[in-house]
């Protein structure tokens, strides 16, 4: 448990640890296509951190960048205090750094169980010839991860739907499945590429108290892209705003919510 | 939202180690293959020899290139295609060289039984046109929205099915393609050049002709009719072309109709150079290694792709061949395609392949 | 009325994890292996386990070695063929030079040559997908099947350029060669194909297979959960050539016994593995059997079935109507039950779970 108050939206940015991860003057173009110009931000260790902004603005990008998928063409980013280049995807994972997706992306053909054991991969040790007997050393820590595993369903309470193949689920589910995959990581930083998107007021609840468990519980840091900004506004302890690649807003709830740019870019600017 | 798509940063030959097990699985073949030459005239006999022969024979050279380019002509009419219908319905259609000989084999054994030559051949084309509502009908509609890989393996069937179906009709036995009936001409033009004779054959002339004639016809079709610009809008995208009241149903017919026809040209220029006999299946397989280095949607990509092969493999087999045991046609395609690959895993006019997620 | 689950309470995850959770499967099991091992033998007369059963038992095990690549990691191979060739060559190699060693060792030993060229030919697998992926597999098959041909040293330089199989016995008993019954030979393909079944059914079951499968899915996501794609590709491609590699060199040993072998490993087996796939179902091991148990009967039925029921129909007709209704049945397969087989053959047993009141 770390210090996380209660008092979400007025919470003192002050009280979080040191900056687990930084992103400092990032630029990323596809050509002549320019995605980010120039980003800086940190995301601190224990706290939530939102990333919002309009459409096309460079948030997934963003994510993107920080775990591998994307390559940055300028700029630094620094994970637990060691500047990264070139990281790839898995090193990313191996890291600590775990993700879920604006499209949610199951394994579709497996059941939700094989989907939340494999986030266990990497914690994962036996060797061929043990998996090939499966019984012994190998079966012992199949076990021994299935007991995670069932900790995290029984977390996210979807005991129901353990053994149902994921492609057949409504899609709130698949959602919380998604989470329950990247929780399954342990990660130190999970970033969440809109969580909430296309759920009705009852499933957004159910995540935001998952959310907030995480972070809680385990301490999770949580970077999080979303567009409802009521819950951006509640569970996040600092925001970040990017329009059109740039940073245009940085700071708490409140702070951001008053910016005058930011209420420019989402309400537009009257000329 | 959704973010500029980007190239993903994967790039894994960049890794040292893939790259260098590449190089020693290329070295392994090369001594396997070294060990089996005169030790000590390998190097020589491998890069210095075959370019001396050429410049030695340069008539030999010239009328090596001139079957190349003709097996070449021939392996881009059949992707070519391969391309019309995945452009316009995202099928890989394997079946594409089994419609070749199926439609060479319909077009002989109408002749032999008795139907005149050019009556045959539009009685031909009518029975491709009703291969192409069949499949639209039996094959495609039922498993519209599938996924590729299901539609690629549905082509399987097709193939096999045609093959068990000509087969039953016509017999399993080779057939001669009825040339002369049809006014293509025969025999060769001998032209003296470079202190030797190439010899050109006149039916070779006629296909590359024909061939160009063709891609040229089908070109302004795509262009300039009706139907070719609904089936630019289908293969930009199904729903879209949907939406604006385009009949998905009736483009399919339509492409796999021009399909065949191509298929029809490609089997009588084919079945001119040899038999007609569903042995041309495996030599069909090589327009694989054509889309592989044209990109699977580019006409002009088969069109160079099937030169680069025809002109490459036979050269490879008439200057490198010997040197392990000749043979190495059925195979060399697949290794210059699979070259290219590496370096442009998208072909040679393909787009960029782009990652988003 | 008799198949459910009612009452089976699993009281760990050791029980809820197995291959067979239900008591019925684990009872239907053992009565297919008894009937195996001792029903077949009986019964069966040796036209019965040298042409039905032995192919059987080697098409399923290539089956399942071509399932473990295109059904379970998602990769498509044309070449299945080639790599059995290469068992099969390498087991001719090896028992040329060890001659002392047991030739059950040699079959499993000669797997592994096949494993290793598979990863070659798996390589290009890191930059290029799908019917990319198809055509350099093609490349694998040529090009093999070509060595097979042109490389001497391969049939050590025999003038009928085929693998002349040696005697070789076990427990004195004649496995291979013209000496061997078909009795032996048959208990020595169940045997390989039996345990190497099971550890298939291991690997599928375990980190490795939920890997492939990640990888199949969504390669994307599995690269971000940190599954290295490079090695879960080329470890499914040796997997699969390993089954393919030890079925060809049984094919070879085992089936065709010496002689006649000339040429087998085209393109056409190649194909005809993949149906077997197809038809049995992608991603599934039982799905490997049924699709080889229908393949392989096909013509057999065709040729000595239906003329049996009276239906006059010439060797060569048989041919061509197998090829149309291998060709329809795939189609068929495909719109009705993409899953094939093994999907129908789950919807029965759901169905029986609830017979005899299905409400």
């Amino acid at each position: 448990m770390n210090a996380h108050s209660t008092d979400i939206a007025g919470d003192p940015v002050t009280q979080k640890g040191e900056a687990l991860l930084s992103v400092e003057n990032v630029s990323l173009r596809f050509g002549g296509v320019k995605a980010i110009t120039d980003v800086s931000f940190d995301i601190r260790k224990g706290e939530i951190r939102a990333i919002i902004g309009p459409n096309g603005a460079g948030k997934t990008s963003m994510l993107n960048c920080i775990n591998g998928f994307y390559h940055p063409q300028d700029g630094r980013i620094t994970y637990k205090g060691v500047r990264r280049t070139r990281v790839r995807p898995h090193q990313a994972a191996a890291a600590g750094i775990a993700r879920t997706f604006q499209n949610v992306a199951l394994f579709k053909g497996m059941s939700t169980l094989d989907n939340i054991m494999t986030g266990r991969t990497l914690k994962m040790r036996k060797g061929f010839f043990w998996q090939a007997l499966r019984h012994g050393p190998a079966m012992a820590e199949e076990i021994e991860h299935r007991k995670v595993v069932e900790d995290i369903i029984d977390f996210l309470e979807i005991q129901h739907i353990r053994k149902l193949p994921v492609g057949k689920l409504p899609y709130g589910l698949q959602k919380r499945v998604e989470l329950g995959r990247a929780l399954a990581m342990e990660p130190e930083l999970l970033l969440l590429d809109e969580p909430m998107a296309g759920m009705n007021l009852e499933e957004k609840e159910d995540m935001c108290r998952f959310i907030l468990d995480m972070n809680n519980q385990f301490g999770t840091t949580i970077a999080l892209i979303e567009h409802d900004i009521g819950v951006v506004m509640d569970l996040s302890d600092r925001v970040v705003v990017l329009e059109y690649g740039r940073k245009i807003a940085d700071g708490t709830p409140g702070e951001v919510k008053t910016d005058q740019r930011v209420i420019d870019a989402y309400l537009g600017v009257a000329h | 939202m959704s973010d500029v798509a980007a190239q993903p940063a994967p790039n894994l030959l960049a890794k040292g180690w893939v790259k260098s097990g590449l190089i020693v699985a290329a070295l392994v073949v090369a001594a396997i293959v070294g060990a089996r030459l005169d030790p000590s005239g390998t190097i020589h006999a491998i890069f210095v020899d075959p370019f001396n022969q050429m410049a030695q024979a340069p008539d030999l050279l010239v009328q090596t290139i001139w079957e190349g380019l003709v097996s070449g002509v021939l392996y881009a009419l059949i992707a070519l295609g391969f391309v019309l219908i995945f452009k316009a319905s995202g099928v890989f259609n394997f079946a594409q060289g089994i419609m070749v000989v199926f439609a060479a084999l319909t077009l002989v054994g109408l002749y032999e039984k008795g139907v005149p030559a050019f009556i045959a051949v539009i009685l031909t084309l009518g029975v491709m046109f009703v291969l192409a509502a069949t499949i639209e009908r039996v094959v495609l509609r039922p498993l519209v929205n599938q996924p590729d890989i299901i539609l690629f393996m549905a082509t399987f069937g097709i193939t096999y099915f045609l093959i068990g179906f000509g087969e039953s009709v016509f017999g399993g036995n080779p057939k001669q393609m009825i040339t002369e009936q049809l006014f293509l001409p025969k025999g060769a033009i001998d032209l003296k050049m470079l202190g030797g004779i190439v010899s050109l054959q006149k039916i070779d002339i006629a296909a590359a002709i024909i061939a160009s004639l063709m891609i040229a016809v089908l070109g302004l079709f795509f262009q300039y009719t009706r139907i070719g610009r609904a089936l630019r809008a289908v293969a930009d995208s199904h729903k879209a072309a949907l939406s604006v009241g385009i009949s998905l149903n009736q483009i399919w017919v339509i492409v796999w109709f021009t399909a065949g026809i191509v298929a029809l040209i490609t089997g009588i220029m084919w079945g001119a150079r040899s038999d007609v006999s569903f042995a041309l299946e495996i030599v069909a397989l090589k327009a694989l290694p054509v889309l592989i280095l044209g990109g699977f949607t580019s006409i002009p990509g088969a069109i160079v792709g099937g030169l680069i092969i025809g002109i490459g493999e036979k050269l490879g087999e008439f200057y490198w061949g010997p040197l392990i045991g000749g043979g190495i046609e059925s195979w060399l395609a697949y290794f210059i395609a699979l070259g290219f690959l590496l370096f442009r895993p998208q072909g040679l006019f393909g787009d960029k392949i782009i990652e988003r997620i | 009325m008799f198949y459910r689950e009612a009452g089976q309470y699993k009281t760990n995850y050791a029980a809820d994890m197995a291959v067979f959770p239900l008591r019925q499967d684990r009872i239907g099991i053992a009565v297919i292996l008894l009937i195996a091992f001792v029903g077949v033998p009986l019964a069966g007369n040796d036209f019965f386990l040298s042409s039905v059963m032995i192919p059987f038992l080697v098409f399923s095990l290539a089956a399942i070695g071509l399932n473990i690549l295109t059904g379970y990691t998602g990769l498509i191979s044309l070449g299945t063929a080639a790599f059995m060739g290469v068992g099969a060559y390498s087991c001719y190699k090896l028992t040329t030079f060890f001659p002392g060693v047991n030739i059950i060792v040699l079959i499993l030993l000669s797997g592994l040559f096949s494993a290793a060229i598979g990863v070659v030919f798996g390589l290009p697998s890191l930059r290029i997908k799908g019917f990319y992926l198809a055509v350099a597999t093609l490349a694998a098959q040529f090009f093999l099947q070509w060595a097979f041909v042109r490389v001497p040293w391969l049939f050590n330089y025999n003038a009928s350029g085929a693998i002349e199989v040696p005697q070789r016995t076990l427990f004195g008993l004649p496995v291979t060669g013209a000496a061997a019954t078909p009795e032996t030979r048959y208990f020595v393909c169940l045997g390989l194909v039996v345990m190497l079944t099971w550890l298939a059914s291991n690997l599928v079951h375990g980190r490795l297979g939920r890997s492939w499968m990640a990888v199949r899915d969504m390669d994307i996501a599995a690269e971000l959960m940190g599954i290295k794609l490079l090695n879960a590709k080329l470890i499914a491609f040796a997997v699969s050539s390993y089954f393919a590699g030890v079925a060809g060199a049984m094919m070879i040993f085992l089936w065709y016994g010496g002689g006649e072998a000339n040429d087998v490993f085209t393109i056409r087996l190649s194909f005809n593995i993949l149906f077997m796939v197809i038809l049995g179902g992608l991603g599934s091991l039982i799905g490997s059997f049924m699709g080889a148990a229908f393949i392989a009967s096909l013509p057999t039925i065709m040729k000595f079935g239906l003329p049996a029921l009276g239906v006059p129909l010439s060797g060569a007709t048989a041919e061509h109507v197998t090829f149309m209704l291998v060709g329809a049945l795939i189609i068929i397969f495909l719109i009705v039950e993409p899953h094939g087989l093994a999907r129908l053959w789950q919807i029965g047993k759901q169905k029986l779970r609830t017979w005899p009141f299905p409400y």
